[in-house]
């Protein structure tokens, strides 16, 4: 049923730190790489080797300039599905096939239910689900729910694919229902923001924004590896000679 | 939005059906217009016609069109569903008034309340229609006040010209329809008009900054994270170069409203049969012209997603 859930007992979500990712796209690739072979698979690749690569991904980094007074910077920026409360990729689904949990929280599609209608990527704002052209079906994230869960894996691999990947630690995986999580408190102590709060679809996942800009850095040169004055006396005429 | 031509012609074609049923089920179902034969079965049989084979051309976009049954289950909280669930309900009472009409050659009693039926049926399959689009966040173009009383402005619209083509055709026309048709006509463009000058000063509350969260100064796109256009880009990136949207934006006005106007008034003076044949062309050039509006209607319209894109 495509009617929302009133109350999750769980929030699981992601926390994407803007100030330490690199944009090094491990993220990407081990999103890629677990889930081609996991819930909604295959993440079809169209003419991956010609001229008109295509195919599904369920996260996908882009680079920005952010310029205000402070200053210019460069902002990484991880854009996945963001398991909101009020889905309306959900509600628009004529056939139940995707579908909000109440246990908690992740946004799922059925792929035997989806006629690929692509009215669900219409309703999301963020564009996170992607159509296969190949399957015919709509795909997007599962917050590798085949993981989360999954007893075959060590307790400390039990997170989304893109959490375990990422080598800065930019990405955070758990509750965001509990104010008590880790993942709460970051947001908390970070200031961590909605993204497009105006649409009302109130994201689980948060982003933590870049830190302040700071005048630490730098602040004494390092030591002139040459004198930068010209010397005097008889080797600085041997000098400015030689340099004619 | 990808104006994808299923859905252009869909809704079109849907539109101008769903019209002149259910302006052939109130006149027909209130005396209004004659129970003649072949403007029964040629009137409802282009109706319906009409109605199939948009519905037929929708599919036509789906991934698994054979699954196409599940989208009957959703009415609860689905506007797509509920589209599907009331234009199957439509063709029972539809399907009676043909029959009573056609083969008993009668429009009164219990075909006259199917002609009913079928004329409330049609007006909220175009509501649901409608409201598909309307509800539509993201996109601040469909998602306003100006898009349900649109369907239903041009459903009406569309379904009167073709209703008088069609009684010009079969001798029973009437200076009251001609009067009607040109009005609705001239509805239907003041409300495109209002509507496109709304869009085009529209202020859409989402930004770079809010889609990324990053607050206040500029945020440019600096790299995509692909290099060739992908779904969302196919899809929802798709854009019209201005002068384009202004030359088709002419095209369409044209089409859809100041020709069908000027043949509808020629249609005043001359008798049957020779009446008949600007009835029939405003109809047609409606027809075209409208398919080139909800062409616009697609392609004019942004998705919150192209703020990722920097587009």
């Amino acid at each position: 049923m495509t009617c929302l859930p009133t109350h999750t007992d769980k929030k699981l979500g992601l926390v994407i730190d803007l100030d330490t990712c690199v944009g090094c796209q491990a993220c990407v690739t081990a999103c890629k790489e677990w889930n081609t072979g996991g819930h909604m698979a295959p993440l079809t690749d169209i003419d991956p080797y010609g001229g008109h690569v295509d195919g599904v991904w369920f996260n996908r980094v882009h680079s920005y300039e952010h310029t205000t007074e402070m200053g210019g910077r460069t902002v990484n920026f991880p854009r996945s599905c963001l398991h909101c409360e009020t889905p309306a990729c959900v509600t628009v689904c004529p056939t139940g096939a995707s579908y909000k949990r109440a246990s908690d929280g992740i946004v799922l599609i059925d792929e035997d239910k989806c006629i690929g209608c692509k009215l669900c990527s219409w309703a999301c704002p963020y564009g996170a689900r992607e159509f296969d052209t190949d399957v015919g079906v709509m795909k997007k994230c599962t917050l590798c729910v085949d993981r989360i869960y999954n007893d075959n894996l060590a307790e400390e691999d039990r997170v989304p694919a893109c959490v375990a990947a990422c080598p800065t630690s930019a990405r955070h995986f758990g509750d965001l229902g509990d104010p008590q999580s880790a993942v709460s408190q970051l947001v908390a102590e970070r200031g961590g923001v909605d993204l497009m709060p105006e649409m009302g679809y109130h994201p689980t996942n948060k982003y933590l924004p870049p830190r302040a800009h700071t005048q630490r850095a730098a602040s004494v040169p390092a030591k002139a590896l040459e004198p930068i004055r010209a010397e005097g006396g008889f080797l600085g005429w041997v000098d400015r000679m030689l340099s004619n | 939005m990808h104006p994808a031509f299923s859905v252009v012609f869909f809704t079109t074609a849907t539109g101008a059906g769903y019209g002149l049923l259910a302006l052939l089920g109130m006149l027909g179902g209130f005396h209004i217009i004659p129970a003649d034969f072949w403007l029964g079965l040629v009137g409802l049989g282009l109706a319906l016609g009409l109605i199939a084979a948009g519905l037929l051309s929708s599919t036509g976009h789906l991934g698994r069109p054979e699954r196409a049954w599940r989208a009957f289950s959703q009415w609860r909280s689905s506007w797509l569903s509920r589209e599907g669930v009331a234009s199957v309900i439509t063709f029972i009472p539809a399907g009676l008034f043909g029959i009573g009409w056609v083969f008993f050659g009668r429009t009164g009693g219990w075909v006259g309340i199917a002609g009913l039926l079928a004329a409330i049926g049609a007006v909220v399959t175009v509501c649901t229609t409608g409201m598909i689009y309307a509800s539509l966040k993201p996109i601040a173009q469909w998602h306003s006040r100006f898009t349900l009383p649109g369907y239903l402005i041009f459903s009406a619209m569309t379904g009167s010209v073709l209703l008088n083509a069609l009684c010009q055709g079969f001798a029973v026309g009437s200076k009251m329809l001609v009067a009607a048709c040109m009005l609705l006509t001239l509805l239907g463009w003041g409300w495109k008009l209002a509507t496109w000058r709304y869009n085009d000063q529209l202020e859409i509350p989402s930004n770079a900054n809010t889609a990324t969260g990053l607050a206040g100064g500029t945020v440019r796109s600096l790299e995509w994270p692909h290099t060739e256009e992908n779904y969302l880009l196919k899809e929802m990136g798709f854009r019209i170069a201005r002068k384009h949207s202004v030359r088709l934006r002419q095209i369409a006005q044209v089409l859809a409203f100041v020709l069908p106007i000027l043949l509808l008034a020629v249609t005043f003076a001359p008798p049957w049969p020779y009446a008949a044949v600007p009835s029939a062309l405003a109809a047609i050039v409606q027809f075209a012209g409208m398919l080139v509006e909800r062409w616009l209607f697609f392609a004019e319209a942004k998705h919150t997603v192209t703020l990722y894109y920097g587009r």
